[in-house]
């Protein structure tokens, strides 16, 4: 890796680690969210900057994502859904300070004590390095790897074709709606004009900009 | 036509412009084909931008108690930043601003980190019209993003890439909408779904006094709206590498025909913008998970079988 590599490469990590520590500090759900997904994107551009691009851009794709899944579960669970109060983020301190200092000691002694070997062969170009992190990580198992997500996602999606029949609005019998309702429900049924003339047509429409 | 070619280094600022110019462009059609502009003269709906951009650079700045103005801003700046983002990746002509191995995935997690900034804008202002969009928006995003992800694998598929340039190259024969037409669909109705346009619109809705945008103060609600103008703008764009073949055309050179084709894709969605209803993120979530989702699956197993016979022949 090039000087200015080593640079960015240190830039980012500094970024991680600082942002992981935020995630303790700062006093507000929201914050500590994405304190933790700009942790996390900083870990995704690590991982760019050693030629994994496919593996680096996912992780950035998947944490963002987790963050924003997160914050649907924070309005489901939290007694203050909307998270909009100050409050602490940290519940039993003591063991969760102990937990994560101890695993980052443990895993930064192990990424510097670890006999790294030697690199064999020739090194892959960019394009084949996902194919060839693959090929280390699962080897002959690859295809059942792949078959097998296929068939977990499938799963997720009968569960919840199964699961929920009805939408959250879908019990109330069609009538019981207020016709307000219902003109948002019924793409069609376009009646003319209101009485000011204008573009009303019991449809909501996307704003504009006369605002 | 020519390979893809990555392109200069001030590229990045040109990009960055036309984007830009395109998005104001976007804005002035947009008012001259709004349906409830009809009274004003079609000279002043065309000058539009300009009337907004002078209005809400000098719009009176207000401020909502206990707002978290850094998250706010963010959720403001970043709309327009994913939008420039994207746009590295996305041919113009046969010429790119970079060609990492990886692009398609690169497009994808920035249209993810739309998630963050659209509940952001509406997190932000500590205010109830934009948090309800904020969430609103992350209902909607739950019922896109599948299809779309899915719309991104099947071009991949076809060509065996995730670079963005072999994706363009591999369209030489037949463009992959030919191929791959529901894929194409999906993608352009998501490109308009990440940007909250039209039926997609929801999170920023009338009956919630604007939603997301509806605590922006001027300077930042102007940002929000390049943003949205730009995201229009580069995933046009990006459909038009993926499903449209890129810069391909006869006489005319590849960048016109990219500005061309871009242009129709654009034009049709803002034309689009007033004439559909909105649609609430319950019966967009039934659709996009018991209807666009498994067809966008079939679509990416026909390619699939596609690909595979082609590549065995």
């Amino acid at each position: 890796m090039s000087a200015a590599g080593i640079a960015v490469f240190a830039a980012l990590a500094v970024i991680a680690v600082a942002a992981g520590i935020a995630v303790f500090v700062v006093d507000s759900m929201a914050r500590a969210t994405f304190a933790l997904a700009m942790s996390f994107v900083a870990v995704g551009g690590e991982l760019v900057l050693l030629t994994l691009a496919y593996l680096g851009v996912v992780t950035i794709l998947m944490m963002v994502m987790e963050m924003a899944i997160m914050v649907i579960f924070m309005v489901m669970f939290m007694m203050n859904p909307a998270g909009l109060m100050p409050m602490s983020m940290l519940h039993n301190k003591r063991g969760a300070l102990a937990i994560s200092v101890g695993t980052f000691a443990l895993l930064a002694a192990g990424a510097l004590a670890v006999p790294w070997p030697a690199r064999r062969g020739v090194v892959p170009a960019p394009a084949q390095t996902t194919r060839a992190a693959g090929e280390a990580i699962m080897g002959g198992q690859m295809p059942v790897m792949v078959g097998i997500s296929a068939v977990l996602f499938a799963t997720i999606v009968s569960a919840l074709m199964l699961a929920v029949p009805h939408g959250r609005y879908d019990h109330a019998p069609r009538d019981a709606r207020s016709p307000h309702d219902r003109g948002l429900h019924d793409n069609a049924g376009h009646d003319g004009t209101h009485h000011d003339g204008t573009h009303h047509d019991g449809t909501l429409h996307d704003g504009g900009d006369w605002r | 036509m020519t390979a893809v070619q990555v392109a200069a280094g001030w590229s990045v600022v040109a990009a960055a412009l036309i984007v830009i110019g395109a998005a104001v462009a976007a804005g002035a059609l947009d008012a001259a084909v709004d349906p409830r502009s009809r009274t004003v003269s079609l000279s002043a709906r065309l000058l539009r931008p300009v009337w907004e951009t002078s209005r809400l650079l000098l719009a009176q700045r207000r401020a909502t108690t206990a707002a978290d103005g850094l998250l706010a801003s963010a959720g403001s700046v970043l709309p327009l930043l994913i939008a420039l983002a994207m746009v590295a990746v996305v041919p113009l002509g046969d010429r790119v601003v970079a060609a990492p191995t990886v692009g398609l995935v690169w497009f994808n997690a920035m249209d993810v980190v739309l998630w963050i900034a659209w509940w952001l804008a509406g997190w932000g202002p500590n205010s109830v019209h934009p948090l309800v969009g904020g969430y609103r928006f992350l209902a909607q995003a739950l019922a896109y993003e599948l299809p779309l992800m899915f719309a991104l694998t099947a071009p991949a598929v076809a060509a065996g890439s995730l670079s963005v340039p072999d994706i363009v190259t591999a369209q030489q024969q037949v463009w992959f909408v030919a191929q791959m037409p529901i894929a194409a669909a999906v993608f352009i109705g998501a490109v308009a779904a990440f940007s909250l346009w039209g039926p997609f619109a929801h999170p920023a809705g009338t009956d919630i006094a604007g939603g997301v945008l509806a605590e922006q103060p001027g300077p930042a609600r102007l940002l929000v709206r390049l943003g949205q103008y730009a995201l229009l703008v580069v995933g046009s764009a990006m459909a038009v590498a993926l499903f449209f073949g890129g810069g391909a055309g006869p006489v005319l050179a590849p960048w016109a025909w990219t500005v061309i084709k871009t242009a129709v894709i654009l034009a049709a969605l803002v034309w689009l913008r007033h004439r559909i209803p909105v649609w609430r993120p319950e019966k967009l979530m039934r659709t996009a998970w018991l209807v666009v989702l498994p067809v966008t699956l079939l679509q990416l197993l026909a390619v699939s079988i596609l690909t595979v016979a082609g590549a065995a022949a």
